[in-house]
């Protein structure tokens, strides 16, 4: 009897989730802006840190990518990273952070089972999609690439 | 000017992503991982190359540029070394992201309690 009431209302809040379809584009919109804003940052903080600490481009865009990766983190650890992604969502899911935040959230849900069977077990458990995908495929072209293009 | 194609190129992804998201029933983990498989086809011939330097940091920041440093690093590898040059090189180039993202992870979920 619970079970058929629970099954109902589960059922209800799927449908509910997945009928309005009206406010895709506006959240698309939200996304395109905060997305944009984000790459701005990243630019701005390239050319900041170039002419700031006098270096090329190719490092300064490796301190714009580790900036970023620590943001992602410091406020996933601190918790107002969940409120901006439901608000953002792509927009703050696709750039550099999403992927810590993605590690940052696993590290510490874990983190009560423990430093090796806790952390050390968990902490790639989302992002170890993105690496082992990323790599398949690069070899993958890469080989293709090797093949029909001829040296780089 | 760069500024403009930054905000143009990061801002089009993030709506991309958000239309799959949207419209399928993939969750954002799918999501990163086609985006990430995108970028390595992109930069197969150098394309995302040109990206970046049509956008500089807009073309950097998003996870796609994880895919293109992956394949960008093996191939440089490759071509003084063959195909071995495949194993060698695939992480020259994206090894400041994941090990930054993994110490930094560590060392904050020491100190910080998680907030739910």
């Amino acid at each position: 009897m619970i079970g058929d009431d629970m099954e109902k209302s589960t059922y209800k809040d799927l449908v509910k989730k997945h009928t309005p379809k009206e406010d895709s584009l506006l959240n698309g919109g939200i996304a395109f802006i905060v997305g944009g804003i984000m790459g701005v940052v990243a630019q701005l903080l390239i050319d900041f840190y170039g002419y700031y600490f006098s270096i090329p481009k190719s490092a300064a865009g490796t301190f714009m990518l580790i900036t970023f990766i620590f943001l992602g983190c410091l406020f996933t650890a601190l918790g107002f990273f969940d409120k901006w992604v439901t608000f953002a969502k792509c927009g703050l899911i696709i750039p550099i952070t999403g992927f810590a935040h993605s590690i940052m959230s696993a590290a510490l849900e874990f983190r009560k089972e423990g430093f090796v069977t806790g952390i050390g077990a968990n902490m790639l458990k989302l992002a170890g999609t993105v690496i082992i995908y990323g790599i398949v495929s690069a070899y993958v072209f890469g080989i293709l690439r090797l093949i029909l293009g001829g040296a780089v | 000017m760069i500024y403009l194609n930054a905000f143009l190129f990061c801002g089009f992804i993030c709506f991309l992503g958000q239309m799959i998201l949207d419209h399928t029933r993939l969750t954002p983990g799918h999501v990163t991982t086609i985006f990430v498989v995108v970028g390595a086809f992109l930069d197969t011939f150098s394309l995302y190359d040109k990206f970046i330097l049509w956008a500089g940091g807009g073309a950097l920041l998003p996870i796609t540029s994880f895919g293109h440093s992956l394949i960008h690093g093996a191939l440089m590898k490759a071509s003084n070394l063959g195909p071995m040059g495949l194993f060698m090189g695939m992480f020259d180039l994206t090894s400041s992201g994941i090990i930054a993202s993994i110490v930094i992870s560590f060392f904050l979920s020491l100190i910080l309690e998680p907030k739910d």
